[in-house]
């Protein structure tokens, strides 16, 4: 009778330890835990005028390499922009006159931001806001600036010269 | 015509009376299986029968879908030129969908039966009666650690399911077919979120485990206590849950993914 | 009620609908250490009156009380300790299938009592002694004969030494060894237990040999009781069919129906 009781818990016990291991295999290799959270990060602000599809915990990219996510996005009631925070990695200092854009990965891909370093000497610290910005691309404003470029361009010689990429 | 309006009534009343009782038999069930975790030994005898027996058809049904999972997902994503995509074509329509619907509706045909069949059979042999007039409660003593056993052994059961499977689209899609194996990997790992996905899916399973095990044991506590009886109630076991999981489903998917 | 009496029905009157009572207004009483019989042709409710006692049905009128306590008035741990007192032979031996015989008869030990594993084994080899299945021990149900299966779900009913023992049909096909072997237990257990006995049966012959009274019952009342031997003197004609297995009688031997002479068309 103990005999019996005992391999039954063995067996169940590998059954448990079984699904834990599938539970771990999932996690571990199919899932993106090892680039989690930077929960020992700075934090700092930058507005946009538009974020297009950007979405909590999309990356923050520099010369392609994640160095930090999106925390969160409100929006600024004062000045109408949205306000992004980024956390980043503490591993990671960037210079206080730092730019970030939003960009797509790919064609159809998600958008991600990406921060080029500027040539201040003072750094990044935790509640600072990021200065320079600039907003992700609509793809119906590009259309109609290309539209209205051209046709500006077709009406007169002084070139519509704002058809370059947009805005603020 | 009165008639007619009565007796619409009359089993409209006796519906919600229905639905009325299985609420309490739940809460009740609830109620007992936490006081039965006292009890481990009953509930690791069970999740033997309930787990363990369970592996064999979990574990080659994964495998078979991971196979065809690699190859589906292979030939589709190739016409985008996309076919690196194909490891996470798989793992998110494992963890997401596939993982905890089809090991639930396995679960409820050979778990879920086993369970109605096994109780109908001790209601009609008036061992659940004999129990008691020996002043043991049978909820308590037979339904309960069935109940908390499926509860633990669905969620593993799911995890196993699409790990497994992931496995079988990786033999197929890699070895066989010769996807690129970095990509495989790492476009997988960036876009199943642990939480997101993987943990949904966990859920998605706790849920359905409730769901099957509830059935399973309601239907086989109130069945006739004849052979024609118990057979009646675990076909009704197998119909229920499938329908009920299936519902669910659709109601959680567009909750935890609709963006709701 | 006198203290001599352990158990008693009292008016009681129970249907499944109002309209159709499946028993009505039955009394009886059970004194301290007898054993009795309730006995009837199929469908006559004893089998109902059991379930009464065992409150695994509701009466819509009358109580039954045993030592003393309303049954129907307990609270579900009144109950459970209520059914504690009382052991119960189900006419197949009810015995749990995934559990062997020794672990049967261990259950309500086990469940009901925090008594040590040696203690508990020597119990239940006890109980099997008693029933003469010491030997039995490791078999499971489904590898004994249905005479042995009853025997072991009578240990079972033992195990906590209960004051009322009540067998349901325990007769029932049976072969002429298992019969007389159920029917010297059924005895011999009472008074070594100091139990009152009551047996749902409707086996006069070997029922008579081994109880002190008997109630017989036919279609919800009891039309007669005694000793048997008042009830074999009795000239009620319901009684007398019974007792003596007369085929035609009160209960007709034909079903209704249109006269022969009128079916065939002569």
């Amino acid at each position: 009778m103990g005999m019996k009781r005992r391999s039954l818990d063995i067996l169940v016990g590998l059954f448990v330890l079984a699904g834990i291991a599938a539970l771990f295999f999932l996690a571990l290799r199919a899932a993106n835990l090892g680039s989690f959270v930077v929960s020992d990060g700075y934090r700092v602000h930058a507005f946009f005028d538009n974020i297009g599809g950007l979405k909590e915990r999309a990356p923050v990219r520099s010369a392609g390499v994640v160095v930090g996510r999106v925390d969160s996005i409100d929006f600024d009631t004062k000045t109408f922009r949205a306000d992004v925070r980024l956390s980043m990695d503490s591993r990671y200092q960037f210079p206080k006159d730092s730019s970030v854009k939003i960009l797509t990965a790919g064609l159809l891909g998600e958008q991600y931001i990406g921060i080029e370093a500027g040539a201040d000497e003072k750094v990044l610290a935790d509640g600072d806001t990021v200065m320079l910005t600039q907003s992700a691309v609509v793809l119906e404003n590009l259309i109609s600036q290309f539209l209205y470029g051209r046709a500006a361009d077709g009406g007169q010689d002084t070139g519509g010269g704002d058809a370059s990429g947009g805005a603020k | 015509m009165i008639d007619d309006i009565a007796s619409l009534g009359a089993w409209a009343l006796a519906r919600l009376a229905g639905l009325g009782y299985g609420f309490r038999f739940l809460m009740r069930l609830t109620w007992l299986s936490v006081l039965s975790l006292g009890r481990p030994r009953l509930i690791i005898e069970q999740l033997y029968f309930i787990g363990n027996r369970s592996l064999s058809i979990i574990t080659i049904s994964g495998l078979f879908v991971g196979f065809v999972l690699g190859l589906q997902g292979y030939y589709t994503l190739e016409r985008y030129g996309s076919s690196e995509a194909l490891g996470l074509l798989v793992a998110l329509s494992l963890s997401r969908e596939l993982g905890p619907v089809v090991t639930a509706l396995l679960f409820a045909g050979r778990a879920g039966t086993s369970l109605t069949a096994g109780i109908g059979l001790m209601k009609a042999g008036e061992q659940l009666a004999a129990m008691e007039m020996m002043g043991v409660d049978p909820m308590s003593r037979v339904l309960a650690p069935r109940f908390v056993a499926a509860l633990i052994a669905m969620p593993l059961l799911a995890a196993m399911f699409s790990a497994v499977g992931v496995m079988g689209s990786w033999i197929v899609g890699v070895q066989i077919i010769g996807v690129d194996p970095g990509s495989f990997w790492s476009q997988m790992q960036a876009g199943v979120d642990i939480r997101n996905d993987i943990g949904n899916g966990v859920i998605k399973s706790m849920i359905f485990g409730v769901i099957c095990a509830f059935i399973a044991l309601f239907v086989g506590n109130e069945a006739t206590a004849t052979p024609e009886g118990v057979s009646l109630a675990t076909t009704s076991t197998v119909v229920a849950s499938s329908l009920v999981v299936l519902g669910f489903d659709f109601m959680l998917t567009g909750l935890m993914f609709g963006g709701f | 009620m006198d203290n001599d009496t352990f158990l008693s029905v009292e008016s009681l009157s129970f249907g499944y609908t109002a309209d159709r009572l499946i028993l009505k207004n039955i009394n009886m009483r059970f004194r301290r250490g007898s054993v009795v019989a309730l006995m009837g042709g199929s469908g006559c409710g004893k089998t109902t009156v059991l379930r009464a006692i065992g409150a695994q049905v509701r009466p819509s009128r009358g109580r039954v009380m045993l030592d003393g306590v309303d049954v129907h008035g307990l609270d579900r741990a009144g109950l459970a300790a209520a059914r504690r007192k009382m052991g119960m032979l189900f006419q197949h031996g009810a015995l749990f299938t995934d559990l062997n015989v020794y672990e049967n008869v261990a259950f309500p030990l086990r469940e009901h009592t925090e008594l040590p594993s040696a203690m508990i084994r020597d119990l239940v080899l006890m109980k099997l002694h008693a029933v003469g299945l010491r030997g039995a021990s490791r078999l499971m149900p489904s590898e004994i004969s249905g005479g042995m299966a009853r025997r072991v779900a009578l240990a079972r009913s033992i195990a906590l030494d209960p004051p009322l023992l009540m067998y349901d049909e325990p007769f029932a096909g049976l072969d002429p060894i298992s019969l007389g072997t159920i029917a010297h237990l059924i005895r011999n257990l009472n008074s070594a237990l100091g139990a009152t006995t009551m047996l749902v049966t409707h086996d006069v012959a070997e029922t008579f040999r081994i109880v002190d009274y008997a109630y017989v019952m036919a279609a919800g009342e009891v039309i007669g009781e005694g000793t048997p031997e008042e009830l074999m003197a009795s000239s009620d004609p319901r009684v007398t069919q019974f007792l003596e297995g007369r085929s035609d009688g009160p209960v007709p031997f034909h079903y209704p129906a249109t006269p022969i002479a009128q079916e065939l068309g002569l």
